[in-house]
């Protein structure tokens, strides 16, 4: 018992203090010529742009079933009216941002690590530092940048379909008018709203790509570590995400209030 | 003149004391053949000659710099020079053998795209792999892997080439392919080590040999004069065998 608790508060600071130091890494080198552009835009392909069609079907998904549970939850009181400031509410302040995070620690956090992982078991990282090159700049970097240009630019996009789907619903379920629809949702939110869920998507974003590159890194030999290294990454983020959504809620909320 | 020099290396994985207290030295333009059994530390104090490990203690002296104590950025100078074989070949499976190769030429040095394309082929060429080019690593062989993973290793003419068991896994046909590639650098008048289980590579390739056992390096003598004797010629083999 003793022993286990042992093991996993090392495995706990071995985690804390590797990311930092990948961190520290990272920075040190991120200004460092040469700068690798083309690995960027080929990062920025694989994690945004082949991720959008994923994010846009969930996001959508999200906003529909938004508006039916509150059409149903509403119908019985007469309050119909609310759903579209309820849906783009949510759907702008936590559930975009937070699903499309979720999916994307699900597909790039995952593909990241054992991407990494393989390339560290068939000794291609070792030959990235024998030939004199550095993995840091060669892989992390430009994963990190493009999770971080990506992840925002997702939200946009999940924000901007999933108060569709709340629209499609609404129109054809719930007989509300879309004008009425887009009204409401327009004279509700505001800038602030719309920054407090936006904002933490650069947060997810680091949260997603530094264990990914982490356990990737640090696989330990054989496919089974692979798989392993793989399943930590994705629970890893997933629940950095979570937990981190309350601490920048909480944070942005004080920010708020004390202005 | 020494152009590398091991002294008081030692290196331990958790309690496993791999090596205790290994020396050695290699001449410029020589093949020093590096014996062991299987887990002896043979790849583990290559690794260490560029860096991809440190030792617990000791020195590892190229061309008079001691490679422990460099960063990662101090290193890069040293790996330019000193090219490492791994034994798998370890190609970087989403880029063509074209792009492997010119990997080395594209991060170090300000060739133009039709000179990188001239030297690469050139060298496909001298591997006897000529029109391999466009192919990915995958749609090799093992034995076209391993030379293509020289060739990428040589490409900037190198002072020192470190071999991790070049030949092994390989059929005959191939080993003299490797064997005979090994033999025409050497001509070049690169200086060498070669860690390999394969005695018949080693006695065909090497200069001298030493052999890794109980965590130090035993000299055995140079390979001309090991020839003379076929006792210990069958000796070394049977060592080299058992592992």
């Amino acid at each position: 018992m003793t022993t286990n608790l042992q093991a996993r508060t090392e495995k706990f600071f071995d985690f804390v203090g590797g990311n930092a130091l990948l961190v520290g890494q990272m920075l040190k080198e991120l200004f460092r010529k040469p700068l690798y552009f083309d690995l960027l835009a080929v990062q920025i392909e694989n994690v945004g742009a082949k991720s959008l069609p994923l994010i846009l079907i969930v996001a959508m998904s999200v906003g529909m079933v938004m508006a039916l549970q509150f059409g149903i939850g509403l119908q019985k009181f007469g309050a119909n009216l609310y759903i579209p400031k309820l849906v783009s509410l949510s759907i702008i302040r936590e559930l975009g941002p937070i699903f499309a995070s979720l999916m994307f620690a699900a597909r790039v956090g995952a593909g990241m690590t054992s991407e990494i992982a393989s390339m560290v078991v068939t000794q291609q990282v070792d030959a990235m530092r024998a030939l004199g090159t550095s993995p840091i700049k060669k892989i992390v970097i430009p994963r990190v940048l493009a999770c971080l240009i990506c992840l925002p630019l997702l939200c946009v996009f999940a924000n901007a379909i999933g108060i569709f789907g709340g629209l499609v619903v609404g129109t054809f379920d719930l007989h509300l008018a879309g004008s009425f629809y887009w009204q409401k949702v327009l004279s509700t939110v505001t800038l602030t709203d719309y920054l407090s869920g936006f904002l933490k998507t650069f947060f997810f974003a680091l949260f997603v790509a530094i264990p990914a590159c982490y356990y990737g890194l640090n696989v330990e030999r054989g496919t089974r570590a692979v798989g392993l290294a793989t399943t930590r990454a994705v629970v890893t983020s997933s629940i950095l995400i979570l937990v981190g959504d309350y601490f920048l809620t909480k944070v942005f909320w004080v920010i708020q209030t004390w202005r | 003149m020494e152009i590398i020099e091991v002294s008081h290396f030692k290196k331990s994985f958790g309690n496993k004391v791999v090596h205790r207290d290994v020396n050695f030295t290699v001449k410029q333009g020589e093949c020093l053949g590096l014996l062991g059994g299987s887990g002896a530390g043979k790849s583990v104090i290559l690794r260490s000659m560029i860096g991809l490990e440190r030792p617990d203690n000791g020195q590892i002296q190229i061309e008079g710099i001691d490679v422990t104590n460099l960063d990662e950025a101090k290193l890069v100078d040293i790996r330019k020079r000193v090219a490492y074989v791994f034994q798998n070949g370890a190609l970087f499976d989403s880029m063509t053998i074209f792009d492997n190769i010119a990997y080395p030429l594209r991060e170090h040095t300000k060739l133009k795209e039709h000179e990188i394309r001239e030297q690469v082929l050139s060298t496909l060429q001298m591997f006897n792999m000529h029109g391999t080019e466009n192919m990915l690593p995958a749609e090799l062989s093992g034995g076209m892997q391993k030379r293509v993973g020289l060739a990428r290793a040589i490409i900037l003419k190198p002072d020192i080439i470190l071999y991790d068991e070049p030949t092994a896994g390989l059929d005959p046909a191939n080993t003299v392919k490797i064997q005979n590639l090994i033999v025409q650098l050497k001509g070049t008048g690169v200086t060498s080590i070669l860690v390999t289980h394969d005695m018949d590579t080693a006695l065909r390739v090497c200069d001298r040999l030493a052999f890794l056992e109980n965590g130090s390096v035993e000299n055995l003598g140079m390979v001309s004069d090991l020839k003379q004797d076929p006792v210990q010629i069958l000796q070394l083999f049977i060592r080299g065998q058992s592992d």
